[in-house]
């Protein structure tokens, strides 16, 4: 197989996430959408190191991958005081700000 | 032997995903999400990238996915019986991403199904060659990377920490 069909099969996933954010209003289920986008970034990365023959992309791959563990992190604390204050996770009843 | 393997878990890594997007349950969710990190770590594995391929699972199963478990069960979050939008904007929201999926497949199209220029094993993902690159041409980001990890854990227990007394 060759490294075009891991970039197929990525940007499938990557719409899969785009998916999940534009219909799931549960705040949870955006974080995990947004995580299905960062993986599928991240197996094109692989897949052109692949490609080129060159470690770059695995190297990008890894600080990505840090880099979401760091972001889930921080998402999920807001996601428990957004809980605590509010009492729900739709995002369309966080809307006190909106004029 | 190739063309299996990259079926097998190409097709269980997309299938996963969407039962991510389309489950009631966010701990079910969680779960197929686990699965597909596991698959997509084998295609990392087909890839070369043995390294990145174990930290995936490493981070993801062992990092990310028990810290969302701990919010789901530290939530008692249920079934989402409400969870999707109004049916215009599910509706929408299909097209946007059925779209969007179109133009980037055609973007890509012409490559597509070439042949590559060479072959595709070889890049050896090792922890050696990588750790080689990392602490010499990517020192710099690495170091940055832990200041950034800081910011994130003192931005976490921050926000999750609730009140302070005495602060006004």
């Amino acid at each position: 197989m060759t490294p075009y069909h891991y970039v197929f099969l990525s940007v499938g996933m990557f719409v899969i996430g785009v998916l999940g954010i534009l219909i799931r209003r549960n705040a949870i289920f955006m974080l995990l959408s947004i995580e299905i986008m960062l993986n599928a970034a991240n197996l094109a990365f692989v897949a052109f190191s692949t490609l080129h023959h060159h470690l770059t992309g695995q190297i990008v791959a890894l600080f990505v991958m840090t880099i979401a563990a760091a972001e889930v992190a921080v998402g999920l604390a807001i996601i428990v005081l957004l809980q605590r204050s509010r009492g729900t996770l739709r995002v369309d009843e966080v809307n006190l700000l909106r004029w | 032997m190739g063309v299996v393997a990259f079926t097998l878990f190409g097709g269980l890594l997309l299938a996963f995903m969407l039962l991510v997007i389309f489950s009631r349950h966010p701990a079910y969710a969680v779960l197929y999400f686990l699965a597909g990190m596991f698959c997509l770590s084998a295609l990392y594995v087909m890839l070369g990238a043995y390294f990145v391929a174990t930290l995936q699972i490493v981070l993801y199963a062992g990092a990310v996915l028990v810290m969302f478990l701990f919010v789901v069960m530290l939530l008692s979050l249920n079934e989402d019986t409400e969870g999707e939008g109004r049916k215009l904007a599910r509706t929408a929201g299909a097209v946007l991403a059925f779209s969007f999926f179109v133009i980037i497949f055609n973007a890509i199209r012409g490559v597509l199904f070439s042949s590559p220029p060479e072959s595709i094993a070889g890049v050896m993902g090792g922890v050696r060659q990588i750790g080689m690159l990392l602490f010499t041409d990517y020192l710099f980001p690495f170091e940055v990377t832990s200041l950034l990890i800081l910011a994130a854990m003192i931005g976490a227990i921050v926000i999750g920490k609730g009140k302070m007394e005495g602060n006004s």
